[in-house]
C-alpha cells in the first residue's frame, strides 16, 4: 500500500515529460477558484461551531521585565466575561519554522513590547475586546538593548574564508567596498492569525491559519503536553503565510488551553495590530560587501558580511549570505554572518529570508562595480557565473542564471553599452534602467501523499500539505492527473488535515518539489498495479483520458478497478542527493524606474524577471508566484520598513496604513518568461521552487535603475523619497 | 430596525459596537466579506451599501438601518459566478484568496462609478467622461491591498469585463 522512494541520484527518466495526458505545465486555472471568487472558501476563523467562545488576547506596554499580577476581579464581572488565562503552557513567542518543539512557554517574562500576557474569554467578541482593554496588570520593567549597533554581537561559527581577500582587494583593478543597511520587513499576510480550539474530553481539533501541519502538530502537542495522537490540525485554506505562519503562533496556544479549560470551543483572532506586533519579523540588516575584478572583468575578491539581530534564545538568524556562497565565482572570498541580541519581537522567516535582503544589496554593489570597470552589468554577470560552488566544488543540478539574463535583457530591450546615469528625462521625471540575478536555494523535504482510485474512474490525492496561495490544490492534482491519465475534473485534492498522510508544508519554496514527489511516487506505484492487472509492463502502457491503451489492446480505467478502489501512499524522501550537489533556482531582473526631481518619488514603469526552476508545474499559478515575487520586489526596494521606538522598543508602524505594502497603483504590468528546464537533482518531478525566486534580488534591479536614472546612489534599502531627495545630484 | 444583505433581512444588533463587518459575518453567516484589519486600511471587508462601495468594518451595523447591503455571496454563486468572478478565475486575479472578495466586490461598484463619470486621481481631464485606462483601473483598486500581489491579474480579470461591457 506505500511505496517509498528514496533519491539519492539524479532522476533523469523524466516521467511526466512521456506521459500523454497533457494537462502537466499547462495554465490551468485553479480548481479552488470559483471557491475563493464566491466567498465560499472556508478560512481558519470562519467555522461555524455552536457555542463558540471569542477570545482576545492582552498585550504587553512595555518590552522588557515581569508580569507581577493580573487582577482578573477588574474585568471577571463585566457583562459576557467567562475567563481571564494566565496559563504556563501559553507561549509568548511564535515559534519558528520547523521547530516541531514549543521552546518558550509561560506569559509573565516578557521580551518584547506587544507580547501576549494573558487571554480574555467572553461570550462576543465584542465583550472580550472590551474586557482585554480593561484587564488591570502590574508589572515590573527593566531596561533593554533595542539598536543591534549597540551591543557585541555573536560571532558567525562557520564563516567562510578562502584566500586573502585584503590582498586581492588592493591588488584589483577595480573594486567596491560599500556598506548597506536594510529594513526590518513584515509579512502581512492580509488574513491575521486565528484559531478555533475545539477539545471534546479526549482530542483537541484546531482550525488554524498554519503553513506547516507536520511540524505544527508536534508544536502544539508540545506546548500543550498532550500525545500527537491527541491533536487535529485543520488549514484547508489559508490567507496568506510568507513564513509568518510557519509555526505554531500564540492565539493557537492560548485557544487550545481555553477550550481545554472552559470545556467549550474557543476562537483567539489577532487583530492586525498583534499580527504586527508579536508574529515574526524579518531582522534588519548591516552589511559590507568587498568585490574586486581583474581587466578581464573576472572577480578576485568576493566578501560578503552581515549584521543581523534576534531576540535571546532564539536560533534563527537571517541567512543574508545564502546564495552569496555560490552565485558567482572569485577565489579570495570572506563571507560571515554576525548576530546581535536584541529586544524586539521574534526575528523568523519572512518570505525568501536571506535572498530577500542579501541579494538585492549583493546587486546592487555588482551594479556600482560593473560601473567602476566600465562593463555591461549583465556581461560582468555572465563572466562570473561559477561551474561548481566555489566554496564546496559541489556541482549545480541545472543552471540557468546565464540564459535567464540574456533571455530577460532581450525581452526587456535592455542596452548595457553606454550606463551613463541622467541621460533620460521626461518632464519632472528621470527614466533609468537596471538590472539584478535572482537566486534562491532549493530546498526539498520528506513528504506522504495518499492517492486513491476509484471505481468510478475518478481519483483523490489527500496530504497534510497546505495551499496557501501557492496553487497546490493546482499542481498536485495536475500530477496525479498526468501519471493516471485523468482530466484535471476528475481528480479531486484535498489538503491541509493533519489526518492525512504528512509532509513538510509550505515554506521555503519546498511544497511544491516535496508534496508534488510523493503525488507522483504514489502514482507510479499504482500504474505499477494496474499494469500488473493487465499483464503488461507498466512502460508499454498509454494513460489519457481515463482510458489505459497498450500495442495492441486497451481498457477503461474504471473497468480495471471494478468496483474496488485502489490506495497507494506515497511516500518520497531526499537521500543523498541533497549533500552531493548545489541545488538552487536563478534568474534576473530587469527595471524602469522614474524619479520624481522634486520629490525624490521612484515609480517602477516596466520590470521583467526571466527565471529557471526546472519543471514548471502550471504556467499560471508559477507566473502568478513570480508577479508576487516582484511585487515584493517593489514594497523592499521602495517602501517596507518596520519602525521601532528607539527609547522603548515598541514597534510605531504596527498597521497596514503606516506599513506600506504596494498597492495596486504601484504595479506596472510586469512581464514574467518562465525559462524551462529539468533539474533532475531538485526532484523526481525535476521541479524546484517557485515561491520565493521572484523576490531574490529584484530590488537591487530598482536600486540600480533609480542610479542610472537620476545619479542618486544609495546603501539603503527601502529607498524613501526623502533619501532619494537627499542622494540625487544638483541639477 | 432591519438590513438587508442579498435580499434577506435581518434584524439589527442588540450590542451597538457589532461593525457591519462582524454583523455580515457572525449574525447573516456570510463569511464571504473578510476581515484583513477591522480599521479601514486594507479593503477586504468592501460590500457594497445602496449601491455604493464601503469598507464594512468602519461602520456599525445598527447605522444601516433600512439600507441595502450586497455581499460577495449576493454578486454570484458556484453554480452562477458573476462575469468579474469568472474572470478572476480565468486570469487568477488572486493566490491566497483573502482580500479576492474585497476586490471583486469593489470592483463591481468601481465599474459603476466610471459609468456614472466619477473622476479619479488617474482621470486627466475631471470634466470629461472618464476612459477605463489600466492607470484608472490601478488607481481606484488601490484601496484593496493584495500581499500575494496578484494585482497585474486583477487588472487584465477587470479589464476584460470593462471590454465587454462597454
Amino acid at each position: 500500500m506505500s511505496a517509498h522512494l528514496i533519491q539519492d541520484e539524479p532522476d533523469t527518466r523524466n516521467v511526466l515529460d512521456r506521459t500523454t495526458q497533457g494537462i502537466i505545465g499547462k495554465p490551468l486555472s485553479r480548481p479552488d477558484g470559483l471557491l475563493k471568487v464566491t466567498g465560499t472558501a472556508t478560512y481558519a476563523s470562519e467555522y461555524d461551531i455552536e457555542g463558540c467562545l471569542e477570545g482576545v488576547l492582552v498585550t504587553a506596554p512595555f518590552a522588557k521585565g515581569e508580569v507581577t499580577s493580573i487582577d482578573d476581579s477588574s474585568v471577571t464581572g463585566m457583562p459576557g466575561v467567562v475567563a481571564v488565562l494566565n496559563d504556563k503552557r501559553m507561549t509568548p513567542r511564535a515559534i519558528q519554522g520547523t521547530a516541531g518543539e514549543a521552546p518558550h512557554t509561560g506569559l509573565c517574562k516578557v521580551d518584547y513590547w506587544g507580547q501576549p500576557i494573558a487571554l480574555v474569554v467572553a461570550e462576543t467578541f465584542e465583550q472580550a475586546r472590551d474586557a482585554a482593554k480593561h484587564l488591570e496588570i502590574e508589572f515590573n520593567s527593566e531596561d533593554a538593548i533595542f539598536d543591534p549597533a549597540a551591543c557585541t554581537p555573536e560571532p558567525d561559527d562557520d564563516p567562510t574564508r578562502q584566500g586573502d581577500l585584503g590582498k586581492a582587494m588592493s591588488d584589483a583593478e577595480h573594486s567596491v567596498d560599500l556598506k548597506f543597511t536594510t529594513e526590518s520587513h513584515a509579512s502581512a499576510a492580509m488574513e491575521p492569525h486565528a484559531a478555533i480550539a475545539q477539545w471534546d474530553g479526549d482530542t483537541l481539533t484546531v482550525h488554524a491559519s498554519l503553513q506547516m501541519l507536520n511540524y505544527n502538530i508536534s508544536e502544539l502537542a508540545d506546548a500543550m503536553k498532550l500525545d500527537e495522537s491527541k491533536v487535529r490540525l485543520v488549514a484547508r485554506y489559508v490567507g496568506g503565510g510568507f513564513g509568518s505562519k510557519l509555526g505554531v503562533s500564540q492565539d493557537i496556544v492560548a485557544a487550545s488551553v481555553a477550550t481545554m479549560q472552559l470545556g467549550r470551543p474557543v476562537r483567539v483572532v489577532m487583530s492586525r495590530q498583534q499580527v504586527f506586533q508579536n508574529v515574526m519579523r524579518r531582522s534588519e540588516t548591516s552589511q559590507r560587501l568587498r568585490l574586486a575584478v581583474d581587466h578581464h572583468g573576472k572577480l578576485t575578491a568576493f566578501g560578503h558580511e552581515a549584521l543581523v539581530s534576534n531576540l535571546p534564545e532564539e536560533d534563527f538568524a537571517e541567512p543574508v549570505l545564502q546564495s552569496s556562497h555560490f552565485l558567482y565565482a572569485g577565489k579570495n572570498r570572506l563571507l560571515q554572518s554576525e548576530t546581535a541580541r536584541i529586544h524586539r519581537m521574534t526575528a523568523g522567516s519572512v518570505r525568501a529570508p536571506g535572498e530577500a535582503v542579501g541579494m538585492p544589496v549583493l546587486e546592487a554593489a555588482m551594479g556600482e562595480l560593473a560601473e567602476k570597470a566600465g562593463i555591461d552589468p549583465v556581461q560582468l554577470r555572465l563572466d562570473n557565473i561559477p561551474t561548481k560552488h566555489p566554496a564546496t566544488g559541489k556541482p549545480f543540478g541545472s543552471h540557468k542564471l546565464a540564459e535567464c539574463l540574456q533571455r530577460g535583457a532581450e525581452a526587456f530591450g535592455w542596452d548595457g553599452s553606454d550606463r551613463t546615469p541622467r541621460q533620460r528625462r521626461e518632464g519632472e521625471w528621470w527614466i533609468g534602467t537596471g538590472m539584478a540575478s535572482a537566486a534562491r536555494v532549493h530546498n526539498v523535504g520528506e513528504a506522504k501523499a495518499r492517492v486513491t482510485l476509484h471505481d468510478d474512474g475518478t481519483a483523490k490525492v489527500e496530504t497534510d500539505m497546505t495551499d496557501i496561495g501557492t496553487g497546490t490544490y493546482t499542481i498536485l492534482g495536475q500530477i496525479a492527473g498526468e501519471m493516471l491519465g485523468l482530466s484535471q475534473s476528475d481528480v479531486l485534492t484535498e489538503l491541509g488535515d493533519t489526518r492525512f498522510p504528512r509532509g513538510p508544508g509550505s515554506g521555503g519554496s519546498w511544497g511544491a518539489a516535496s508534496a508534488g514527489s510523493a503525488v507522483f511516487v504514489a502514482c507510479e506505484a499504482l500504474r505499477e498495479e494496474i499494469a500488473q492487472k493487465i499483464g503488461q509492463p507498466v512502460d508499454a502502457l498509454t494513460f489519457k483520458d481515463g482510458l489505459v491503451s497498450w500495442d495492441d489492446g486497451s481498457v477503461i480505467l474504471a473497468d480495471i478497478a471494478n468496483g474496488e478502489n485502489f490506495t497507494k501512499e506515497g511516500h518520497f524522501e531526499p537521500g543523498d542527493i541533497a549533500e552531493d550537489y548545489t541545488a538552487s533556482g536563478f534568474g534576473a531582473f530587469f527595471a524602469e524606474v522614474a524619479v520624481n526631481r522634486w520629490t525624490g518619488e521612484t515609480r517602477v514603469r516596466r520590470m521583467t524577471g526571466a527565471f529557471g526552476f526546472g519543471r514548471v508545474l502550471n504556467a499560471k499559478t508559477a507566473r502568478s508566484q513570480c508577479l508576487g515575487g516582484m511585487v515584493w520586489c517593489i514594497g523592499s526596494a521602495l517602501t517596507e520598513s518596520l519602525m521601532f521606538d528607539p527609547t522603548d522598543g515598541h514597534l510605531v508602524n504596527p498597521d497596514l496604513a503606516e506599513y506600506h505594502v504596494p498597492v495596486n497603483r504601484d504595479v506596472p504590468d510586469l512581464d514574467v518568461l518562465l525559462v524551462e528546464e529539468r533539474d533532475a537533482v531538485a526532484s523526481p518531478i525535476q521541479a524546484k521552487g517557485i515561491g520565493e525566486l521572484g523576490m531574490c534580488g529584484g530590488a537591487g534591479a530598482i536600486a540600480n535603475a533609480i542610479y542610472n536614472a537620476c545619479g542618486a546612489r544609495l546603501y539603503v534599502f527601502p529607498m524613501t523619497p526623502d533619501k532619494v531627495l537627499a542622494a540625487m545630484p544638483v541639477d | 430596525m432591519a438590513l438587508n444583505i442579498n435580499g434577506n433581512s435581518f434584524d439589527l444588533p442588540n450590542d451597538p459596537r457589532t461593525s457591519l463587518l462582524d454583523f455580515i459575518r457572525r449574525e447573516a453567516g456570510l463569511t464571504g466579506s473578510k476581515k484583513g484589519c477591522d480599521h479601514g486600511q486594507c479593503g477586504a471587508c468592501t460590500v457594497i451599501v445602496n449601491g455604493e462601495r464601503i469598507n464594512s468594518c468602519l461602520t456599525l451595523a445598527v447605522m444601516h438601518d433600512g439600507c441595502s447591503v450586497t455581499t460577495i455571496e449576493g454578486l454570484g454563486t458556484l453554480a452562477e459566478p458573476s462575469a468579474l468572478q469568472k474572470a478572476f478565475v480565468d486570469h487568477d486575479g488572486y493566490q491566497c484568496g483573502y482580500c479576492t472578495p474585497g476586490q471583486i466586490c469593489s470592483a463591481t461598484a468601481m465599474l459603476d462609478e466610471i459609468k456614472a463619470g466619477m473622476p479619479s486621481d488617474a482621470t486627466d481631464d475631471i470634466t470629461a467622461a472618464p476612459t477605463l485606462t489600466d492607470e484608472e483601473i490601478r488607481e481606484r483598486m488601490s484601496g484593496n491591498l493584495c500581499r500575494c500581489g496578484a494585482y497585474p491579474n486583477i487588472v487584465a480579470a477587470i479589464r476584460e469585463v470593462a471590454g465587454e461591457a462597454t
